[in-house]
């Protein structure tokens, strides 16, 4: 496998921009994204499959609730955390949504001191925000058991009211803590290899045999990003509606 | 607008070869504001439920920060602010559809829900 390298002569300085911009960047033979290398492009179209499965398991969630006549648990008081005897509604969600922001900041701050080529700044960043994340994932196997133990909650059904409730939450919140805990593998990875300088050196991957770089940092922040993005409408449609 | 990275003429060419162009590299206070206004959105929704709010005023709440909590992760954090509108659109568009598929799920749920009344009893 060799590097990408357009044959040719390079692009021309300045492309039209806005309306007449897109139509010229797609418009016969040629490479669609400028601008863009192949890996961003690639994260580009990954994240938009997985807008499409994450849109219809909400879209799944919407049609099994308003189709049901069962009352529909409140997931106010679901997830309310009690603490020294007073319920406080839905703090614990609230607490892990803060947590995911909080981690989406420092991966762009990681992404930032990456193209500054700061090697250290960069690493501890992304030591940060997978630290953030396993905080988070940690939060939801504490919601998981609260609700399968102490609430009885399950898949195929729960005391609290419609079925739908259980298979509807373990299904969203699990892919999406799978995807957390992926996020997760992968920060640790990308800080390995920051601290290691593959991404100063161009030190070639182990599977993809390509030169490391930097742009790696800001393609593991698309990822995480999308993560959060994905969290934003779980947190309104699931556990705020 | 998108500064590239301080790279050395000599190797602009290679630069452009290899994938370094379009570095997406921005004043980190921009990066700031909008994580301020991240936690600020958050804790508006959250405050939604808290003084629970219901109904119509719930619900126009909860989408109006949850676009705007996902409009500022995309335009800034996922940098689409600064790319090429052909990226932009080929990422934006294709999620109308599902737009549409709410649309017909929507009508088809409401049908479930009146046979469960109607024929099987479920209005008792």
């Amino acid at each position: 496998m060799t590097e990408t390298s357009p044959t040719g002569s390079p692009e021309p300085a300045a492309r039209p921009t806005g309306w007449q911009g897109v139509t010229a960047d797609w418009s016969s033979d040629q490479r669609t994204f400028k601008n863009v290398s192949w890996r961003k492009a690639m994260i580009w179209i990954f994240l938009l499959s997985d807008t499409f499965i994450f849109s219809i398991f909400l879209l799944s969630y919407m049609t099994v609730r308003s189709s049901t006549k069962v009352e529909w648990p409140n997931a106010s008081e679901v997830f309310a955390l009690h603490i020294g005897g007073q319920a406080f509604p839905l703090l614990l969600i609230a607490i892990m949504t803060f947590v995911l922001i909080s981690s989406s900041g420092t991966m762009v701050m990681a992404v930032n001191y990456g193209y500054r080529k700061d090697r250290v700044k960069t690493g501890i960043f992304l030591l940060v925000t997978a630290l953030l994340g396993a905080m988070f994932v940690g939060m939801q196997a504490f919601e998981w058991t609260k609700l399968i133990v102490d609430e009885g909650i399950r898949p195929w059904g729960n005391p609290l009211g419609a079925p739908q409730f259980g298979g509807i939450f373990f299904m969203i919140t699990g892919f999406h803590g799978t995807h957390v805990s992926i996020g997760v593998i992968f920060l640790l990875i990308t800080a390995r290899k920051v601290f290691r300088g593959d991404y100063d050196t161009g030190k070639r991957g182990y599977f993809t045999s390509r030169k490391g770089q930097y742009e790696s940092v800001e393609i593991m922040g698309l990822y995480w990003h999308f993560v959060d993005l994905v969290w934003v409408f779980i947190f309104a449609f699931f556990y705020l509606w | 607008m998108v500064q590239h990275t301080d790279i050395g003429s000599a190797q602009v060419a290679s630069a452009m070869a290899s994938d370094d162009a379009g570095h997406q590299q921005h004043p980190l206070k921009v990066y700031f504001i909008v994580w301020g206004w991240l936690f600020v959105l958050s804790f508006g929704s959250y405050m939604v439920d808290f003084f629970g709010l219901q109904s119509y005023l719930r619900w126009t709440l909860i989408l109006i920060f949850m676009m705007l909590k996902a409009s500022l992760i995309m335009a800034f954090f996922m940098h689409l602010k600064w790319e090429r509108l052909a990226l932009s659109y080929a990422v934006l568009l294709p999620p109308i559809a599902v737009l549409v598929f709410v649309a017909i799920m929507a009508y088809e749920s409401d049908y479930t829900l009146f046979s469960r009344i109607e024929y099987f009893g479920a209005g008792q």
